[in-house]
């Protein structure tokens, strides 16, 4: 069973690990690294709720290997927040009530951030869009893209 | 769901996957995107001994015109494709597909090569290339061979790729005046497969069809052209009763299986539907509306 030496750098920190080839990169996140914060919903690629940000682009991290992370940029939900100041996407969750039992909450937060670094003032359609690959269960779409919208004034 | 063990190979030039994969043979898979790899690998429907990443080889990441085509590298993601300028003004039938597929995560990392390269009829670039006329560079050991895409697909799961090849590239014919291409999809939600496809596009002089490609998507074990609604189309006036007959042909040629999408008549019938909408917007666009 081959094992790798990964080196990444995880919400701007350099991290390494030694892992087997078939690692997830989510495993890796949670088991190795203890950031629990990205959540494990379906394991299929389909719910979203494992997304992280590789290279800035948002990603199913149950869906890449390990392997396929070395050398690159990792930002997980635990990396938003600056110096004990919320992300502007976590204001925005937190003031339109954009949660409800929060599993969603870490996945759709980066797609969030992420859609809000290419464009400035996404209209409903396109935040709607955006987040299509994130499943909320308890149907909480309204304020989740409330949320959204908040962030981008607060980001403008 | 972890993966079964399995070695991982990161070869950071073409010649070097190359001899990885002439050295593992049918043991070894080429993992890209891996948005269908890695799912097929934690439901354990393969265990490949080795994964040749080719993830990291440079250059292989264009879409761009060339000599009157449109040439789509190993590794250009879906993503890049839905927002390629070139591809929404001049391909918009390749648009329309790569906005369609599973969902805009997926779609970040999932490349149009292997959307092809997978050989799951129910993946929606085959469609969509079978009725453009695309042709698939493989490159092996010897250097690189095309393939006719209606020659690509040569069962479920299974394409004329050698296990030695790597598809480096998809050729599309830059569309010729008084053309105009569409895919349609019907989907029970966001990511899922299609319960039925149809890619369509038409080549117009005047109002009359001087040539025509149709597509059809998780309608039979392989992605199906639609050869006889095609050959019906030319020479005839491009209007909606030539449209619904082509339909009919269209749904003649499916071979769809009941599942959790529908029963064998539900999903042919969906055929019909979608080829004749496939064709109305192709015609539209071609036209220029």
């Amino acid at each position: 069973m081959a094992r790798h030496t990964v080196q990444l750098t995880v919400n701007g920190a350099p991290r390494s690990a030694e892992v087997e080839s078939r690692l997830l990169l989510v495993h890796l996140l949670r088991d190795e690294f203890r950031l629990t914060g990205t959540h494990i919903g379906c394991d299929t690629t389909h719910c979203g709720a494992c997304t992280v940000l590789l290279d800035g682009v948002p990603v199913k991290s149950c869906t890449v290997l390990a392997v396929q992370a070395d050398g690159r940029q990792v930002q997980t939900v635990e990396g938003l927040a600056r110096d004990g100041a919320l992300h502007p996407i976590q204001e925005g969750f937190m003031q339109e009530h954009g949660l409800q039992c929060g599993f969603c909450t870490p996945g759709m937060m980066l797609t969030g951030a992420a859609l809000l670094e290419r464009t400035k003032s996404p209209g409903e359609d396109e935040i709607r869009r955006a987040i299509s690959g994130n499943l909320c269960r308890c149907t909480g779409y309204v304020n989740i893209v409330k949320a959204v919208q908040h962030a981008a004034a607060k980001m403008r | 769901m972890i993966p079964p063990a399995f070695d991982y190979h990161s070869p950071r030039t073409l010649p070097e996957a190359l001899a990885l994969l002439g050295r593992y043979g049918d043991e070894a898979k080429v993992l890209s995107g891996g948005q269908s790899l890695l799912p097929l690998l934690k439901l354990r429907f393969a265990q490949p001994a080795h994964l040749v990443d080719i993830g990291r080889i440079p250059g292989l990441d264009y879409i761009r015109e060339d000599g009157g085509v449109l040439k789509i590298g190993a590794l250009a993601r879906e993503a890049a494709l839905e927002t390629s300028e070139v591809v929404r003004s001049r391909y918009p039938i390749l648009a329309d597909t790569a906005a369609v597929i599973a969902d805009p995560i997926v779609r970040n990392l999932a490349t149009v090569c292997g959307n092809l390269a997978h050989g799951d009829p129910a993946n929606d670039h085959p469609a969509t290339m079978l009725a453009i006329g695309a042709e698939v560079v493989a490159t092996g050991p010897q250097g690189a061979r095309t393939i006719p895409i209606a020659q690509f697909f040569t069962g479920i799961f299974t394409t004329a790729l050698a296990p030695n090849e790597v598809l480096t590239e998809i050729r599309i014919p830059a569309p010729p005046p008084g053309s105009g291409g569409a895919y349609v999809k019907l989907e029970r939600k966001v990511g899922d497969f299609a319960t039925a496809g149809a890619a369509a596009f038409l080549v117009l002089k005047g109002d009359v069809v001087q040539s025509a490609g149709i597509g059809l998507t998780n309608l039979g074990p392989t992605p199906i052209k639609a050869r006889e609604a095609e050959g019906y189309l030319a020479g005839k006036k491009a209007d909606e009763s030539t449209f619904a007959e082509a339909g009919r042909i269209a749904a003649s040629a499916a071979r769809p299986g009941a599942d959790r999408r529908g029963s064998v008549e539900y999903k042919r019938e969906m055929a019909r539907v979608l080829t004749v909408r496939a064709l109305r917007k192709a015609a539209g666009r071609a036209a220029g509306r």
